[in-house]
């Protein structure tokens, strides 16, 4: 019988694991990521998870042990935070070119420097281009819903999975989460097959050395593609991606009564302005769609649940639709130099579809900042008084910040 | 031979291996500097024993075998040098690959 439990973010992640049978896991305790890997040590100390729990040294060694185990067909996990993440950067981009189905929770925190263990989403935001599926959890029951799946979407695309979710406002915050019962889950998620299997019985070479050209002087020619060949195979499994995730989600409602989709939208049909943001911050954000209803403003939420692969078609269908004239995205992650990612990923898919839109761009609550509904309402009302005046088009502003 | 004359063989989403000799491809086309061997200077061949070999040890692509006298294999030999640099006997010397024929 699956069970009502309270349980923190970090938690409910390791509950997951245990319960999606991870046969690996490989991790470095950092901040706010810690109680999770202390749960999973726990839980294969005791018995409960017959897994392998290997101790590293370091966040790159925690990712290269996944690496190597995924190889001989395991079923791994590991999970970080911040500068972990990026210590794993060179080996995130491995495991994805590997094509090896590893499942990462990145329990975000802002990058340093300066030092800064509080919340913001800069470390997988920085991940972008690894190749990896990138999921973002709004609450605590999510975490545990979407590691699961993430093993299905992992193991049926042989693409890496990362699971993030906001450190300490999820990881730290105790919320009701429903457990699934064993025989479900094993029934849902079935063991992994993999594509590749290193076994000391018949050595062999994985990814070695892939020449520009397509090897035609070697025994196994047919397991060899080319480098271009192989990378293109890796983007279109991405872009065709989307039908798997969803798939895998609705399976998962059918079977269990939660589905997430590629976006969540709150109060949108009759909306003229929506907030988009990705994570936790989406939930705050439905409480200052609320209020500024009250006041008369017809305005929606639209919470991001991929980053990567981007759903651009999709969005971008979804605002020839939808009837708002305005976008207000809500960022705790910023590509420097530039903007917040999201806001640039979304207007790209805008243009290539030939969808116009006022796109507006706000950074809130980096390195943990507190930010509440009112500052959200701030940033909203800035927005519809600057179109009020015909200002359709405004920089990425930075709210509660001192100038 | 053109990629397009590829186009009916299914690529694999990864690369797997059986182990061969030269698996990086023939590195000896790498080389610009070639190591020579001069055995009357070499303390294997002198001593007809199987010692020092530390340009056997030191090559980081394990191409000079461990025998009398130590053999360079030119097939993968990069030229890196570290077989010249190590040998007590100066017996190991680098010479302008133009210089050879083959």
């Amino acid at each position: 019988m699956g069970r009502k439990l309270v349980l923190n973010g970090n938690h409910a992640a390791a509950h997951a694991c245990k319960d999606a049978r991870v046969q690996v896991i490989a991790a470095y305790p950092i901040t706010p990521q810690s109680p999770l890997t202390e749960l999973l040590s726990q839980f294969v100390e005791h018995g409960d998870l017959k897994a392998k729990y290997i101790c590293v040294e370091s966040e790159h060694s925690a990712i290269t042990v996944c690496i190597a185990a995924s190889s001989t067909g395991a079923r791994t996990f590991t999970a970080t935070s911040a500068n972990g993440l990026l210590l794993m950067h060179e080996q995130l981009h491995w495991a994805a070119g590997a094509r090896l189905p590893i499942v990462l929770a990145c329990v975000n925190r802002a990058v340093a420097a300066p030092w800064n263990v509080w919340n913001d989403q800069q470390d997988s935001i920085s991940q972008r281009d690894t190749g990896w599926i990138q999921i973002y959890c709004e609450d605590n029951q999510e975490i545990y819903d979407r590691i699961i799946q993430a093993y299905k979407i992992a193991e049926q695309l042989y693409i890496p999975v990362m699971v993030c979710f906001d450190g300490y406002i999820l990881s730290h915050t105790l919320m009701p989460v429903e457990t699934i019962d064993q025989d479900s889950i094993d029934e849902f998620l079935p063991p992994y097959k993999p594509h590749i299997t290193l076994d000391p019985e018949n050595p062999c070479v994985l990814n070695l050395v892939t020449f520009p050209w397509i090897r035609q002087d070697h025994p196994d020619i047919e397991k060899l593609g080319g480098y271009p060949e192989l990378r293109y195979q890796l983007q279109q499994t991405l872009l065709s991606s989307f039908e798997v995730i969803e798939q895998v989600d609705r399976e998962f409602g059918e079977k269990f009564g939660r589905d997430y989709g590629l976006y969540i939208e709150y109060q949108c049909a009759d909306a003229d302005y929506i907030l988009m943001a990705m994570g936790s911050i989406a939930s705050e954000a439905t409480v200052a769609v609320d209020l500024l209803r009250e006041e008369g403003y017809k305005i929606g939420m639209l919470s991001l649940k991929l980053f990567r692969p981007f759903p651009a078609e999709i969005l971008a269908a979804y605002a020839d639709r939808a009837p708002a004239s305005t976008y207000i995205i809500i960022e705790r992650g910023l590509s420097y130099g530039y903007e917040g990612a999201v806001c640039t990923e979304f207007k790209a898919a805008l243009f290539t579809h030939q969808i116009q839109k006022n796109v507006h761009n706000y950074l809130i609550g980096i390195g943990g900042r507190d930010f509440d509904v009112y500052q959200i309402i701030e940033a909203t009302k800035q927005s519809i008084n600057a179109i009020d005046n015909g200002q359709t088009y405004k920089e990425m502003e930075w709210i509660n910040v001192q100038k | 031979m053109p990629i397009h004359s590829l186009k009916d063989r299914k690529m694999p989403i990864s690369s797997i291996a059986t182990p061969i000799e030269g698996e990086g491809g023939r590195t000896g086309t790498w080389r610009t500097e070639r190591p020579v061997l001069d055995p009357t200077k070499c303390a294997t061949v002198k001593q007809n024993k199987l010692v020092c070999l530390l340009c056997w040890l030191y090559c980081p692509e394990a191409n000079i075998s461990r025998t009398i006298p130590p053999k360079i294999d030119y097939v993968y030999c990069k030229g890196c040098g570290a077989c010249a640099e190590e040998c007590p006997s100066k017996a190991i010397t680098m010479e302008e690959e133009g210089n050879f024929e083959d």
